[in-house]
């Protein structure tokens, strides 16, 4: 049923990586992927691949969650690939002509190499996800974006409004499957009928389902507003986030494969 | 023969996750047609989960359910026929109200049931004069109306399907007494026009009390009893040991027979309690008179 979607999916841990810093693991991230963009060399790639391996290990999430998570993206993979593969041209002999076809060899590095950065850099950034609550994900980025206030950007706002949205996903799942109960028992039929007709189905639970959204979320402004709350002006943290020694590990580890992509890219 | 019959009728939530939980556990139940059942239980005793399945909303883990003699899950082109029988009011159900008006909300079950527009204008009518929603009040936009007439048009949309069995869940949730007597008085006229079965979950004793002819007492996912009211607050004790009140009057009128008076203790309804303590008025002012003489 509708209940068994999980969205936010994070598998809660002790590993190094769950208990680092979560702004530090949003700065990670970005890292990882420079690294990935920066490098063109099969070798610095291969950094790239063994960095992503060593995280998941470290971080003890299945295998199972990496194919998971590229599931979706295989089209993408595939589309770029063959794309990369029919129309690099390379100043070496085509490896396969037919017709107007010319395959050659540039092509069949690239398709592999582009293939390789797609599927690292989501697995890569699936980490962060995978190894960090939603909630301290909005407090990262709000810290984060900290600088931007200076330029009038609503950066509390704009986190509380993505905690809050966090908050309400289970909420609004549960009540959508009261709401599509409560239509069938009076006889609403969702499963048959052509596309227009199922479309037209959805109707008496899409409408509910909005009402009831405005009416949570009045009343929580309401309860918030009873609560005091005045948007971010002297607002203090029941938790403080806090650089440890683990962070500095991690940044200098990234720090250093940053390092040795670029020499790579110089030196061969 | 009875309408609704359950053979070790099991549920399970969530089942092969961390979070799994039998709901209701190997529930044997016969209900006789034209019935007014009570159904009463603890939260999360599992009579939500029972009733959804009487109108095949949730699937049996194991067990069978059969409605007027038919296996409910045999034939599943037929679940839809069974959800027109069997009328199901959820919890809350004015957050279900969707439509332009009042009147074409209300129109929404006969309208899927098929029926053609006089029959669909009848049903409607005639349902919305059960529940007492006025013809003003009938083209207004639902989401004008107070929570009290919400509700009311809410149960008027399962009574327009004019269903054989009618169940509610909680149907007095969140209302004043006023309102409360008024729509379980309204419940109780069609039940007694119609001549359906009705089941109507409860947390207010009183009320089961006041309308029910039986009581099914729902603890720990099992059905614990399903009998006469009068009989069921026999077991006023055991009933109050699982943490369910029984109706006050039951416990004034137990302690009076503790005391020593000669009433019923199993006394539960207001009528039947004025009654008995107006006869011992008469008893005592005879008892007097005679020793005056
Ligand atoms: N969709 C669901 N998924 C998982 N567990 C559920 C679900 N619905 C109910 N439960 C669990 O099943 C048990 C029975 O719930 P149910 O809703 O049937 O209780 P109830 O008797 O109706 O309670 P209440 O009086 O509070 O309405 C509860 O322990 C509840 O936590
Ligand atoms: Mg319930």
């Amino acid at each position: 049923m509708l209940r068994d979607i999980t969205i936010g999916q994070y598998f809660p841990g002790h590993s190094f990586i769950h208990k680092m810093d979560p702004r530090m693991k949003i700065i990670a991230s970005v890292m990882y992927i420079v690294i990935l963009f920066v490098s063109s060399h099969p070798l610095s790639l291969l950094l790239g691949v063994l960095m992503v391996t060593g995280m998941y290990m470290i971080s003890r999430i299945s295998a199972r969650m990496v194919i998971k998570s590229l599931k979706p993206v295989v089209p993408i993979i595939i589309f770029t690939a063959v794309l990369n593969l029919f129309f690099m041209t390379g100043p070496s002999e085509p490896l396969i002509s037919f017709g107007f076809i010319h395959i050659y060899p540039e092509g069949v590095r690239m398709a592999i190499l582009m293939a390789v950065r797609i599927m690292c850099l989501i697995a890569g950034t699936s980490l962060l996800t995978y190894t960090t609550s939603p909630i301290e994900l909005t407090d990262a980025i709000e810290v984060l974006m900290g600088p931007l206030k200076r330029l009038k950007v609503p950066v509390h706002e704009i986190a509380m409004m993505m905690t809050i949205a966090l908050r309400f996903i289970p909420t609004l799942i549960e009540e959508t499957d009261k709401i599509m109960n409560a239509q069938k028992a009076r006889g609403a039929d969702m499963e048959t009928g052509s596309f227009t007709q199922r479309a037209k189905a959805l109707i008496p639970i899409l409408i509910p389902l909005f009402v009831s959204a405005f009416r949570r979320a009045d009343e929580l402004a309401l309860a918030m507003e009873c609560r005091c709350y005045r948007g971010s002006v002297g607002r203090t943290r029941l938790k403080q986030l806090e650089y440890t020694k683990r962070d500095a590990i991690a940044l200098v580890v990234m720090l250093a494969c940053l390092a040795a992509v670029i020499l790579v890219n110089i030196y061969l | 023969m009875a309408v609704i019959r359950t053979e070790h009728l099991s549920h399970v939530y969530s089942e092969g996750t961390p979070f799994v939980k039998m709901a209701i556990q190997d529930v044997n139940l016969s209900i006789e047609e034209g019935e007014l059942v009570g159904v009463i239980g603890h939260t999360g005793s599992g009579k939500s989960t029972l009733i959804q399945h009487l109108n095949g909303l949730l699937k049996p883990t194991s067990g069978k359910i059969y409605i007027d003699g038919e296996d409910m899950w045999a034939d599943k082109s037929k679940l839809r026929d069974i959800r027109f029988k069997v009328g199901l009011v959820f919890q809350y159900p004015e957050y279900q109200l969707f439509e332009e008006t009042v009147y074409r909300d209300i129109a929404f079950g006969p309208r899927n049931m098929g029926l053609s527009e006089e029959e669909i204008d009848r049903r409607v009518r005639q349902a919305a004069a059960f529940v007492n929603v006025t013809e003003e009040m009938m083209h207004k936009s639902p989401f004008e109306l107070s929570g009290g007439q919400k509700r009311r048009v809410a149960i008027a949309g399962v009574l327009a399907m004019n269903p054989k069995v009618l169940i509610l869940d909680e149907p007095t949730a969140g209302l004043d007494p006023k309102g409360r007597d008024r729509i379980l008085g309204q419940i109780q006229e069609y039940q007694q026009d119609q001549q359906n079965t009705v089941l109507i979950v409860s947390h207010s004793m009183e009320d089961v009390a006041k309308f029910a002819k039986k009581v099914l007492v729902m603890n720990q996912s099992k059905v614990f009893m399903y009998d006469d009211t009068e009989k069921v607050f026999a077991h006023a004790q055991e009933i109050e040991q699982m943490g369910l009140a029984v109706p006050q009057v039951t416990r004034v009128f137990a302690r009076l027979a503790e005391m020593g008076y000669p009433v019923d203790p199993h006394t539960y309804t207001i009528q039947a309690a004025k009654r008995q303590i107006l006869d011992l008025f008469d008893a005592q002012e005879q008892k007097q008179k005679k020793g005056g003489m």
